[in-house]
């Protein structure tokens, strides 16, 4: 091929993507608005599943109710599209029936945070083996806008129409100080830091918590008159601080205001099917018998 | 490429050559590519999708150096790239007759 | 096939009845539990808590109800069987996740020990007010099935029964127990794991690529894959067509919801159990279940001492409700009597069958106790009347 010659918008069938053979090309093209930052973050972690060559048939994603819970029906892996706010503990489930399952949950921050917000510090707490991604986009998207435990001080929702009074979550924080021994934040901007840290977490065990600032251009920058998806990137192009290791109490996110971002807290830590092992060995010594990593499914 | 110190071994280093594919239908003409391109090689074209959208074009010949950038930014799967000397078979066209159900 | 040995804690037992009930589930081949402590179903859990570790079992309390049976439902898709337990106020709170479980078609089961309610109620007492809500708990159609244990035996029992209707019919299975059997002690039997019959989970012979996670296959139970053993499948809440993927329409809602019901309803007359005896003839039948079944023994005694021809009919599955076993009857008895630990539940799907043919009396109790079987036997002789 002649090295002068680019393709000029060249029309190429949509299987040709690299991407392909992680989605269900079936339910292409996804639901997503323009400049959503929900695809891109996909993107990424298709490319750490193939680059860390995990067994994808053994990989499962759980995902709860909102935009980002779209992502498991788009996903060529077991995908389980649960009830709002429900996907960790059933995660959890799927994690503990099957031990070799490589389990990783993909929700939003209302999801996960709201509704979810216990089920998060409880599986934070108990170091339960599965890669959590949170996309945080600071707003309720699939229900129209509105406020979200993220949602910055003084940003317009539809639920909060003269502007959010009440304090957000710092979720990095959240999740470090439940015990999360993985705990880092990119915006969707930092494709190849994030894809980076897909593929640290996917290698990791216990609850990695992956926080994902994304643009939500219909909803939270159009209430905020923050223009489009794109400008929100522009915004994180100048606002994202890398500071790896930083204390996460300084991560708390402003209006409009600077995005702390970077790996927080790696350390080894016993998850919570090891502490269980370990417990029982010490004190049931013989007698006790682990659930196989292929699962307590009985059979002839 | 402007240096402000030529680098010794400039005549030994071999910068890659990418060609740009765009899935057009795909595209939602969010930008993003666009922004991005570390070589500015696109510019959103002025043609239009079936959906009304304007999906990006190649106006810097030889300059896209296969850095990916463009495909993993992408949040609707519509573009990548490829090493130039690479493919053995180049990607398939797309599909007329499967474009034609995403109308309406 | 035959139960796992190492479940099956075979002999002659002094149990109450909700570690009757945690045995059961073991034989029955349940390797995980998750629940959350609530009076009076917690010994169930205790039991399975201290026992699970012997048998590849995982057992984790979970932070709430909610995260319980999300935890269920999720286990359940790696193909082991598994289980909670809760009480009134508990399952309230299932609710929403029991409805994941019947659209997803999850076999689990469900242990409600039913307690005095509404809202936090008589936690140490009985009641039998949930019946209802085990039907109608959930929002939208869907058929569960349910079953009521009189004794620490039939808590035994009927929670391998459970998990087998479970398996048959992916469908999340309730047992309907109260305090009293749960915290009564009997003597409950145990047999020998060869002689105890548990349906297996059974995947999908199609290879990945032919299976599709919901495709009628003829008896409307579609055929099962785990995760983890690629096939990829996709499955939600939302209303689904046989790919598992969502679909908005009037056309996916009708067949995937009318496949639901039909499910259970076409199978109706395998489900369904209860036992009858001196209705032939009757001019009145005690319909009852649970502890109030035995109560009712005694008013039936009484009252037929008095010479009135009582039949009685006693529920085993109380859902899906023998609708047409009650509607023969009604064309022939005087009336029913129906006692229960509520004010006024299963009596309405008397009535509702009777359809006026016959009466369908109600012997209420607010709940925190059992009825005095003299006023099950004057309802009796006061519908002789």
């Amino acid at each position: 091929m002649s090295t002068t010659t680019q393709s000029l918008h060249t029309n190429v069938d949509a299987s040709e993507h690299p991407i392909a053979p992680f989605l269900r090309m079936d339910r292409m093209p996804h639901i997503w608005c323009p400049t959503c930052g929900i695809g891109t973050i996909v993107k990424c972690f298709a490319s750490a599943l193939e680059q860390t060559k995990v067994d994808l048939d053994k990989t499962s994603i759980v995902s709860g109710i909102g935009c980002t819970g779209r992502v498991a029906g788009y996903m060529k892996l077991d995908a389980f599209h649960t009830t709002h706010g429900r996907a960790i503990p059933f995660a959890t489930g799927l994690k503990l029936g099957r031990p070799e399952l490589l389990v990783t949950v993909f929700s939003g921050d209302g999801d996960l945070s709201g509704i979810g917000g216990n089920h998060l510090i409880h599986a934070a707490r108990r170091n339960i083996d599965i890669l959590c991604i949170l996309v945080n986009n600071f707003i309720y998207g699939m229900t129209g806008g509105q406020n979200a435990p993220t949602t910055p001080v003084s940003a317009r929702s539809s639920t909060m129409p003269y502007g959010n009074f009440e304090h957000p979550f710092n979720l990095v924080h959240l999740a470090a100080s439940c015990g999360a021994p993985y705990v880092a934040r990119w915006t969707c901007l930092h494709i190849r830091r994030l894809t980076k840290t897909f593929a640290e977490a996917l290698t990791r065990k216990g609850f990695r918590f992956i926080e994902v600032i994304a643009p939500c251009s219909t909803l939270y920058a159009r209430l905020n008159k923050l223009g489009s998806g794109l400008d929100l990137m522009r915004f994180y192009h100048d606002n994202a601080e890398i500071k790896h290791g930083a204390d996460t109490r300084e991560a708390e996110i402003g209006f409009q205001d600077r995005i702390l971002c970077g790996k927080f807290v790696d350390i080894e830590k016993p998850t919570f099917t090891e502490l269980m092992h370990e417990h029982y060995t010490k004190t049931l010594g013989d007698r006790f018998v682990p659930m196989k990593p292929e699962g307590g499914w009985i059979h002839e | 490429m402007k240096y402000w110190r030529k680098p010794l071994d400039l005549d030994q280093v071999k910068i890659p050559k990418g060609d740009v594919y765009v899935v057009v239908e795909r595209c939602k003409g969010c930008g993003f590519c666009v922004e991005y391109c570390p070589k500015d090689v696109l510019v959103l074209s002025e043609e239009f999708n079936r959906k009304g959208y304007h999906p990006p074009k190649v106006v810097k010949h030889g300059e896209c150096v296969n850095c990916n950038l463009c495909e993993m930014i992408c949040p609707d799967f519509a573009i990548f790239s490829l090493p130039s000397e690479a493919p053995a078979e180049p990607p398939k066209p797309a599909d007329a007759e499967r474009e034609a159900h995403l109308e309406g | 096939m035959k139960a796992d040995p190492a479940g099956v804690l075979t002999g002659v037992h002094y149990l109450d009845g909700d570690f009757a009930c945690g045995e059961g589930a073991m034989a029955a081949g349940c390797r995980f539990v998750a629940g959350y402590p609530i009076t009076p179903s917690t010994e169930v859990v205790e039991r399975i808590s201290r026992r699970f570790p012997m048998m590849g079992g995982t057992f984790i309390q979970m932070e709430d109800e909610l995260a319980s049976m999300a935890a269920v439902v999720g286990a359940a898709w790696t193909g082991t069987k598994s289980m909670t337990v809760t009480s009134g106020p508990g399952f309230s709170l299932m609710m929403e996740n029991i409805g994941l479980g019947a659209m997803m078609e999850t076999p689990c089961v469900v242990v409600n020990v039913q307690r005095g309610g509404p809202s936090t109620g008589l936690p140490t007492m009985a009641g039998q007010a949930d019946m209802m809500q085990a039907r109608w708990g959930s929002h939208g159609d869907y058929e569960p099935i349910a079953l009521s244990p009189r004794s620490p035996q039939e808590a035994f029992d009927f929670t391998i029964d459970a998990f087998n209707l479970a398996e048959q019919y992916r469908v999340p299975v309730f047992v309907m127990m109260d305090e009293c059997v749960g915290h009564m002690t009997e003597k409950v039997v145990i047999p020998p794991a060869e002689e105890i019959e548990i349906v297996p989970r059974k995947l999908t012979e199609k290879p990945p690529g032919e299976y599709l996670p919901y495709q009628n296959n003829g008896n409307k139970v579609p055929e099962f894959a785990r995760a983890g053993d690629g096939y990829r499948f996709h499955t939600t809440g939302l209303t689904h067509d046989e790919r598992g993927y969502p679909e908005m329409s009037e056309e996916c809602q009708e067949k995937n919801v009318s496949r639901l019901l039909e499910k259970i309803r076409g199978s109706a007359d395998k489900i369904t159990r209860f036992v009858e005896n001196e209705t032939d003839g009757a001019d009145v039948v005690v319909l009852s279940y649970g502890i109030t079944a035995r109560v009712a023994r005694m008013g039936i005694d009484l009252a037929r001492k008095k010479g009135v021809k009582v039949g009685e009919i006693r529920l085993e599955v109380v859902w899906p409700f023998p609708e047409k076993r009650i509607r023969e009857l009604s064309k022939k008895v005087k009336a029913f009597v129906v006692p229960e630990i509520n004010y006024g539940q299963m009596v309405l799907e008397v009535e509702r069958c009777a359809a006026g043919r016959a009466g369908a009396i109600l012997v209420p109790h607010a709940g925190g106790g059992v009825h005095d079987p003299e006023s099950i036997s004057s309802a009796i002789l006061g519908a002789v009347k």
